[in-house]
């Protein structure tokens, strides 16, 4: 079948999103940005191929007998197995680069005794792999650098004793292997993968010995197998130049967080865009022509990346803050958004006593008083009002954002999509879903074939 | 913002190298480095020289005592294109001046403290005198309070009155011209040690309306769709000479004459501007910018454009010494008035209902797809209020506008990937809107 994909490259993730021919969205895929663009761009669309796997399969599964009420449990426990299925074949990488990196970090440790620690972890890690993936498990993150890594840091600051074995010399090999782990693509057979998990969820669920199982087995493996066809692909984000793609399926992230957002809610007016290093105030037409747009010049003070900053000072998971923000008693007034700054700010304000909670819901203030600053600038905010990027998923960052609009612009609808984050790769997508099929086929494939 | 730029100066590195050079190129080039030179070698020589500003200034009186002007806006843009003005910045901030201060300014003294070396090179001499013609930017009186304290040079001040009114009245200008007869002219003797010699000033007048004509030509030859010309990378060039030390010399007249030639002979073989990367690919867009240009990423931020097919067919910084559009000309029958009035013409001057006027009447007259507001950082004067000016020009001429900011001469306000995707997401903007007919592609 056809499909159409576009890739939104950020500078903390980079997004893909595949639409059928009549511009449904079949699936979304996300990697964190790295160094290496094409291969974030590659992942990040395998990712999303994965997830067109699942939505066929999801149309298929009606058809075969199953209702709703079994296939949606039924659907998630085939992601988990294939998740697990992944999960283990990058844990293998790990073991192959960890071990691989010792002698290099030894060298700067000359004493610590590196290989048997490192070793050791590794074998908790796999050890773990079931039970980070049993039903009903929370995680996290959906990134193998975040899952992997906060199980490694803890065993790592468990094993550590200055002098002896240090902290930094453990977690110096999982940062130079993290990278080459990402860096390679996980392509499994389907025995191994997809074809795996489907017997697996077969008899987690209950269905081994069900009448509809052959017919069931057969529309899944179809769904798996069915040959994709991209008919054309489009490309932003910041690299965009870098990416794999002949320069007029290229389009500024303007326009495709115009356009995304007009897809995603035909009545956006004005879209508040808030990503790593930019944060960008679009105005739309009805069509979702962008008429105008305003982003941050000279600083990229208050822009997502803040947030991660603040993260880090922290010891929180970025997706921590908000939560921990909405709990504010008193909630401190921060004016800076100087990113560099806002180390001394935390540390200076949590030495006078104030709490944590209080202090961050501060700190997104902050962040939204400069976007609605961009937003002003840009002509205001018009109905209705789409808020996208990485902050749109921060509860805080929305309710403080809620607030200021109704302030300042009256009853507006504020539109925020789970899938925001997609915004822009959506754009994309449509970028080359509307250029059509005539234009060349899958410039990433072709790249990766001609590579191979 | 009261800036522009010479030609190429004469060390190999200074300034673009254009692709192929043009005789008008070669001639401003010769003219600079012998005025340079001349001012090198004028302890020696016994000639005296006048510092002034770039906006409205009187350069035929200047030149009519021969005094050799001085333009520091023009030696700090120079210092900015030949990668020197960083470090002079730099310096500047060493001495105490905050990191808000004006670039230029922070460029001159930085200057001034490095061997005061000019845009060839050679050493520029400490001001005769310090002619202040206040032009709208509130910062030139502090400029050369600076340079004064620096220098120990007299200073003279012309106050011109803004046109807050958006028009010259007969009492301003009376004003201006009784300041010119009772405060510059003596002030002017003292340093040259001459009379006022009116047919010489006269005659330099004649030759600047005669220069002047001939620039207006080739400004508004980008009315031409496709234009021969870019009138802001290039007209910076182009408005060199007249807006510095050279309108009212035979030089001048001589260079406006052979530039008008070749632009003529472009139109004729129907051929575009041309860049330092060589001729210009086919025009897809045609922007009016507000605002001086970078000068540290001069070349690059240029290339932005014309790679994508984007020529600049007006703007509002080559009119920035003095604005030709409402058919002024220097006129030698009325000396002093002429030169009042071209001191409160300039852009600089100019009132926002003013300058709004101006921008929109660009959108129509060359045929403009965008207005395009390069804001700078450091230069609070100008840069207030650009954003009401976009909206409003946008509102009356349906043309979208696009806005970004970075420095003149500081080059650490000059992020040239986030500018570039800036630019790129305009003119990608532009595109949409002159291809989509209502449907995004």
């Amino acid at each position: 079948m056809k499909c159409y994909v576009g890739i939104d490259l950020g500078s903390t993730t980079t997004k893909a999103v595949v639409l059928d021919e009549q511009g449904a969205i079949l699936g979304r895929g996300i990697t964190n940005s790295r160094s290496n663009y094409d291969v974030a761009c590659a992942v990040a669309r395998g990712e999303a191929m994965t997830n067109v796997r699942f939505t066929l399969s999801a149309r298929a599964l009606p058809d075969v007998g199953l209702d709703a009420a079994r296939s949606g449990p039924f659907l998630a426990t085939l992601e988990r197995f294939f998740r697990l299925a992944q999960y283990r074949a990058q844990m293998a990488v790990l073991r192959e680069v960890a071990t691989a990196e010792v002698p290099a970090v030894q060298s700067f440790f000359a004493n610590a005794p590196l290989a048997p620690a490192i070793r050791e972890i590794l074998e908790v890690l796999d050890a773990g792999t079931e039970e980070l993936f049993r039903p009903g498990a929370p995680r996290k993150s959906d990134f193998f650098r975040d899952l992997a890594g906060s199980q490694y840091h803890k065993e790592a600051q468990q094993r550590a004793s200055p002098g002896k074995l240090p902290f930094e010399a453990l977690m110096a090999v999982f940062d130079k292997a993290i990278l080459k782990v990402e860096n390679r693509e996980i392509d499994l057979a389907f025995d191994q993968g997809a074809g795996w998990a489907i017997e697996q969820a077969l008899v987690a669920e209950g269905l081994a010995a069900d009448p509809a199982v052959p017919l069931l087995r057969a529309a899944l493996r179809d769904a798996f197998g069915r040959a994709l066809a991209v008919a054309n692909a489009s490309g932003t984000g910041y690299g965009r130049a870098r990416l794999p793609f002949p320069k007029r399926q290229i389009r500024s992230e303007i326009l495709c967080h115009g356009l995304g957002a007009h897809a995603m809610f035909p009545g956006t007016a004005t879209v508040l865009d808030i990503g790593g290093q930019d944060t960008k105030a679009i105005q739309v037409d009805a069509n979702g022509i962008v008429t105008s747009f305003q982003m941050n010049d000279r600083c990229a003070a208050g822009c997502g990346r803040y947030l991660g900053y603040i993260a880090d000072e922290m010891s929180l998971g970025l997706h921590e803050l908000g939560p921990l923000a909405q709990k504010a008693t008193r909630p401190v007034k921060i004016s800076s958004t100087c990113t560099v700054f806002a180390g001394a700010e935390i540390r200076d304000r949590l030495t006078l006593g104030q709490k944590r909670e209080d202090i961050l819901a501060g700190l997104h203030r902050a962040v939204i008083l400069r976007a609605m600053s961009l937003i002003a600038r840009s002509g205001g905010i018009k109905n209705e009002f789409t808020f996208t990027g990485g902050v749109a998923k921060n509860v805080t960052a929305v309710s403080v954002l809620r607030t200021l609009v109704k302030q300042n612009y009256g009853d507006v609808a504020l539109n925020i999509s789970p899938d925001s984050i997609f915004t822009g790769a959506l754009g994309a997508a449509l970028f080359a879903l509307r250029a059509g099929a005539d234009a060349a086929a899958d410039p990433v494939e072709q790249k990766q074939e001609a590579g191979a | 913002m009261t800036a522009l730029a010479h030609a190429p100066s004469s060390t190999a590195a200074a300034a673009p190298a254009h692709a192929r050079k043009d005789k008008s190129q070669d001639r401003q080039k010769t003219m600079l480095a012998e005025h340079f030179h001349r001012l090198a070698v004028s302890r020696d020589t016994g000639e005296k020289n006048v510092q002034t500003f770039v906006p409205g200034n009187l350069t035929e009186l200047i030149r009519s005592f021969d005094l050799l002007p001085v333009l520091p806006e023009i030696n700090a843009l120079q210092a900015g294109m030949r990668q020197k003005s960083g470090d002079y910045i730099q310096k500047a901030e060493k001495l105490g001046h905050s990191e808000d201060v004006c670039a230029y300014v922070k460029c001159d003294i930085g200057q001034l403290h490095s061997g005061n070396l000019g845009p060839t090179g050679e050493p520029l001499p400490s001001p005769d005198l310090l002619l202040l013609s206040y032009t709208g930017c509130f910062t030139f009186l502090k400029w050369f309070e600076l340079i004064r304290h620096e220098t120990k040079s007299p200073i003279t001040m012309l106050h011109v009155p803004y046109q807050a009114d958006g028009k010259i009245t007969p009492s301003m200008r009376e004003y201006v011209v009784k300041q010119i007869k009772e405060t510059v002219i003596p002030a002017l003797e003292r340093v040259s040690g001459r009379k006022y010699d009116e047919e010489k000033l006269r005659d330099l007048l004649r030759r600047s309306a005669r220069a002047e004509e001939d620039l207006v030509y080739v400004l508004e030859s980008a009315k031409r769709v496709p234009s021969p010309i870019d009138g802001y990378f290039a007209a910076v060039y182009y408005v060199g000479p007249i807006f510095s030390a050279f309108r009212g010399t035979e030089d001048a007249v001589l260079y406006y004459r052979e530039l008008r030639e070749e632009i003529e002979e472009r139109i004729r073989r129907g051929e575009g501007p041309t860049t330092p990367d060589g001729p210009m690919g086919p025009e897809k867009f045609r922007l009016v910018v507000e605002g001086p240009p970078n000068w540290t990423h001069f070349r690059e931020f240029w290339k932005m454009f014309h790679s994508e097919g984007a020529v600049i067919v007006a703007s509002t910084y080559s009119k920035v010494g003095g604005v030709y559009d409402n058919g002024f000309r220097h006129d030698p029958d009325h000396p002093l008035e002429t030169m009042a009035d071209y001191c409160m013409g300039c852009y600089t001057n100019l009132n926002f209902r003013s300058r709004i006027d101006m921008l929109c009447r660009y959108m129509t007259d060359y045929a403009a797809d965008g207005l395009l507001i390069h804001s700078i950082k450091s230069c609070n004067s100008f840069s207030a209020g650009q954003l009401l000016i976009l909206r409003e020009v946008e509102a009356r001429t349906g043309k979208p506008g696009g806005f970004f900011e970075s420095d003149l001469v500081d080059p650490r306000y000059f992020s040239p990937a986030n500018v570039k995707n800036r630019i790129e997401s305009y003119l990608q903007m532009l595109e949409q809107k002159k291809s989509g007919g209502g449907h995004a592609r």
